[in-house]
């Protein structure tokens, strides 16, 4: 006989809250669908609301010039062409209206003379576009998305976590997981499942994402035969904080240089003007990023390994206003004042370009039933992410992902689900109370972090990257041999035993499909092979589970056509 | 190596002691940091709850030394290290283990507030200095550490009647909203009990946003529930002009 585990029925399931779950969330609810979104931690803790620098959109608010063509011409050369063109095109043309219903459901942006919503400048975008909020634009996003959320009637399941999608056939039927608080195990069963779980930075070391930031979805979505494209594509922020040790890798905001803030290496040198004369520190991430950690590498850093950032030539108070959190967070945590003197930056693992592969449209999976949107779906930003590009991206999929959820939940019956699937995901949860004497989940992680922090980083070669797939499988054995001390009651190292797996299968991801790229591009910097190699330009590399293996091959990229072609080669 | 020690309280529900761990020192280090380097090496079961470490996502609430605190903003510098550094689970809210609390309350009351509601016809023109006020209120990062601080909850307990200082902030920049079109004073004064607020600033005090809590959104919401019920001649006015629409 089989154990009965609490169970709750929805058309669709969202996994994760932050800002494309939410408005999965809402769009599915739009189409009269019964929701329900499962998040790791409380309601509005999400990576969205550290989100500081604004969502782009072409609202030509303050540079009348703009439109959504730059807006997808700028976003396909940040991407370095790797883009599916269309979700491009999508996102630059549906970003004004996604951030228009955001101040129609109570978000207030900062404020043009005239009255609208105000746009700052952005590293890669050619007009003033993101619109923001100080440097706060995630908090005012999360909060406005959750508060009408809960308002239409979303049931939220807080502090639960999903550890497996459970299927009927080849389709999607529901999710295993358990509630963190009692260590209870909990059954969702589902027509549509959209994964919104976000990224995978806590793989390295140095990174400004939270804990959650595991690659859930990414890794159950691949378990459940998805296939993952684009893996290869981490990008690291070019300033995190570098001092005092503890708050390595916090963000510093990408708006410091947006509102006028400049780099200079320890000799007082503007060294953007080496990497980029023409867009400085404006320029992409993944431009300054290694500039940076160039000119630490070659002996011009600061103190304690970066670069100088600063914004105190403007006035104090257009500092304080604009960017309050940064003021805040070097005063309280690192006893910088910057209105008064400079940061100290250095790069920090940020944001996965990679992710699950989807249709374009729909969000929709190579699985049935299955679809994604935000950081856990690729294609959009190719090889290089700009800044604000997430948001927008978060809004625009979001919603098409959770309107084509509930369409598909809206033509099928409930699946299915056989007992043993469950049984087995259950014993799988509770193995590592079973082992005893086992190493603890937090050294494995650490060593898991140095792995990636020092053979996947920023410059990669194929001697370091065969060594971490080495690597890989030894920390796999001993993830297989760890044991968890405690109780089932809200236990974080329990918990890390199983966030464990999910970062170990996208780091494998990352590491294969970075061996395969033999060319830098974008985020991906190769030593041994630098330069574009216009071959890999037409390729995306796609991971796939087969049995026990990661099969990896590659697919062609969407080639661009007629007019866009044109425009994105157009000279500007 | 510097070193502190720390007791921090281990238990449910049905209660727990604190207990006593040995952490070594780092420049810069903070509160947050100390229970990972705990967790890591000495009671990996130790249940936090944190997200963002950087003041902006307001999970890591709890008392460090007696005073409410976000422990990834509070340094080890800025504490006496001769003594124990004591740290405690948010003292009105249920314990769930160890310094995670059950603040499931906050999420109830926060769903009985009617959401914004814009004016027909608003054409969407917003000016600066009308969203600056508004915009203050707006920065709640919801650590709830002025809920676990003000009496009218953490003493008298009186979650059934009142919503607490974090529901005020909320509804105020609801109310502020330049367009805005509903009401919520009969709420302020009977849902959330407003009127038990006697002003005595503790949650302007803890507040890691500085928002002013007390005299930017308590006392205008006082006001306009004494405008609305006590006095007698705007009343009047509001009957000859018709009042906003008043929510249920």
């Amino acid at each position: 006989m089989t154990t009965e585990y609490e169970t709750h029925e929805h058309d669709v399931l969202i996994i994760g809250a932050g800002g494309a779950g939410l408005r999965a969330a809402l769009g599915a609810l739009a189409q009269g669908a019964k929701v329900g979104v499962v998040c790791k931690s409380l309601l509005g803790k999400a990576h969205t609301v550290m989100a500081e620098g604004g969502i782009a959109a072409a609202m030509a608010n303050v540079d009348t010039g703009d439109d959504w063509r730059t807006h997808f011409r700028d976003t396909m050369r940040g991407g370095k062409l790797l883009n599916n063109w269309r979700m491009a095109q999508i996102h630059a043309q549906e970003a004004p209206e996604r951030v228009r219903e955001l101040e129609q459901w109570g978000a207030l942006f900062d404020r043009t003379e005239d009255g609208q919503i105000l746009q700052r400048a952005f590293g890669g975008h050619t007009f003033r576009r993101l619109c923001h909020v100080g440097d706060r634009t995630g908090l005012e996003m999360i909060r406005t998305l959750q508060d009408r959320g809960v308002q239409l009637g979303i049931d939220v399941y807080m502090e639960c976590t999903i550890s497996r999608l459970l299927k009927d056939g080849d389709r999607v039927a529901g999710a295993f997981g358990y509630w963190r608080e009692q260590g209870r195990f909990v059954v969702f069963r589902a027509k549509s499942i959209v994964m919104a779980t976000g990224g995978i930075g806590k793989a390295w070391k140095i990174t400004s994402n939270s804990w959650e930031y595991t690659g859930d979805g990414m890794a159950l979505a691949y378990g459940a035969g998805a296939e993952l494209m684009d893996m290869e594509f981490v990008q690291f922020h070019p300033t995190g904080m570098v001092w005092p040790p503890g708050v390595q890798g916090i963000l510093v905001t990408e708006a410091v240089r947006g509102e006028g803030g400049v780099l200079r290496n320890k000799l007082g040198q503007r060294f953007m003007e080496k990497y980029d004369p023409k867009k400085l520190d404006l320029s992409t991430r993944d431009v300054v990023a290694r500039a940076i950690y160039t000119e630490v590498r070659e002996g011009r850093g600061t103190e304690h390994g970066g670069a100088y950032l600063d914004i105190s030539q403007k006035p104090a108070d257009y500092v304080k206003k604009k960017l309050p959190s940064m003021y805040h967070q070097f005063k309280e945590l690192a006893d910088v004042d910057i209105t008064k003197g400079p940061m100290e930056v250095g790069p920090t693992c940020h944001y996965m370009m990679g992710g699950i592969r989807v249709d374009a449209e729909t969000g929709k999976s190579s699985v049935a039933g299955l679809f994604a949107a935000g950081e856990a779906a690729a294609g959009l930003h190719g090889a290089n992410r700009l800044g604000g590009n997430s948001l927008s991206d978060l809004l625009v999929f979001g919603r098409r992902a959770g309107l084509a959820a509930a369409e598909h939940a809206n033509k099928i019956s409930t699946a299915a689900i056989d007992s043993g699937q469950i049984e087995e995901a259950a014993s799988e949860m509770l193995a590592p109370f079973e082992r005893n004497n086992g190493e603890s989940p937090y050294a494995i992680h650490r060593d898991l972090q140095e792995t990636m922090q020092n053979l996947v980083g920023i410059f990669r070669n194929k001697e370091d990257l065969i060594r971490a797939l080495e690597e890989l499988e030894k920390l796999k054995e001993r993830a297989g041999r760890l044991s968890v001390e405690g109780s089932r009651l809200f236990n974080p190292g329990w918990h890390l035993a199983q966030d464990l797996k999910a970062m170990l299968t996208v780091s494998e991801a990352v590491t294969r499909s970075a061996l395969a790229r033999e060319e830098s591009r974008g985020a991906h910097s190769r030593i041994d092979h630098p330069g574009l190699d216009p071959i890999w330009g037409t390729k995306n590399n796609v991971i796939v589970r087969q049995g026990s293996t990661m099969a990896l091959r590659q697919s062609a990229v969407p080639e661009l056509l007629g007019d866009l072609k044109q425009l994105v080669a157009e000279e500007k | 190596m510097a070193e502190a020690i720390f007791e921090v309280f281990r238990g449910t529900r049905e209660g727990g002691q604190p207990a006593a761990y040995r952490v070594p020192i780092a420049p810069g280090m903070v509160v947050l940091d100390a229970l990972h380097h705990i967790q890591a090496h000495q009671a990996p079961d130790l249940a936090v709850r944190w997200n963002c470490k950087a003041g902006k996502c307001g999970s890591c609430s709890a008392e460090v030394n007696g005073r409410p605190r976000l422990t990834c903003k509070t340094r080890m510098d800025a504490l006496p290290l001769d003594k124990p550094i004591t740290v405690q689970p948010m003292k009105a809210f249920p314990v769930i283990k160890d310094l995670v609390t059950d603040v499931s309350w906050n999420y109830r009351v926060n769903k009985k507030i009617p959401p914004f509601e814009p004016r027909p016809g608003a054409d969407w023109k917003v000016y600066q200095e009308d969203v600056d006020r508004v915009q203050e209120f707006r920065k709640c990062i919801e650590c709830f550490l002025c809920q676990n601080v003000c009496h009218v909850l953490r003493e008298h307990e009186e979650m059934e009647h009142f919503g607490g200082p974090r529901f005020f902030v909320r509804v105020a920049g609801l109310e502020m909203h330049p367009l805005d079109s509903k009401s919520r004073t009969r709420m302020l004064k009977e849902e959330l009990g407003i009127g038990l607020c006697n002003i005595t600033k503790c949650c302007t005090e803890v507040c890691p946003e500085e928002i002013h809590i007390t005299d930017n959104a308590i006392i205008p919401l006082k006001e306009r529930v004494v405008d609305e019920f006590y006095d007698p001649v705007l009343m009047l006015v509001r009957k000859i002009r018709g009042a906003k629409q008043e929510s249920g």
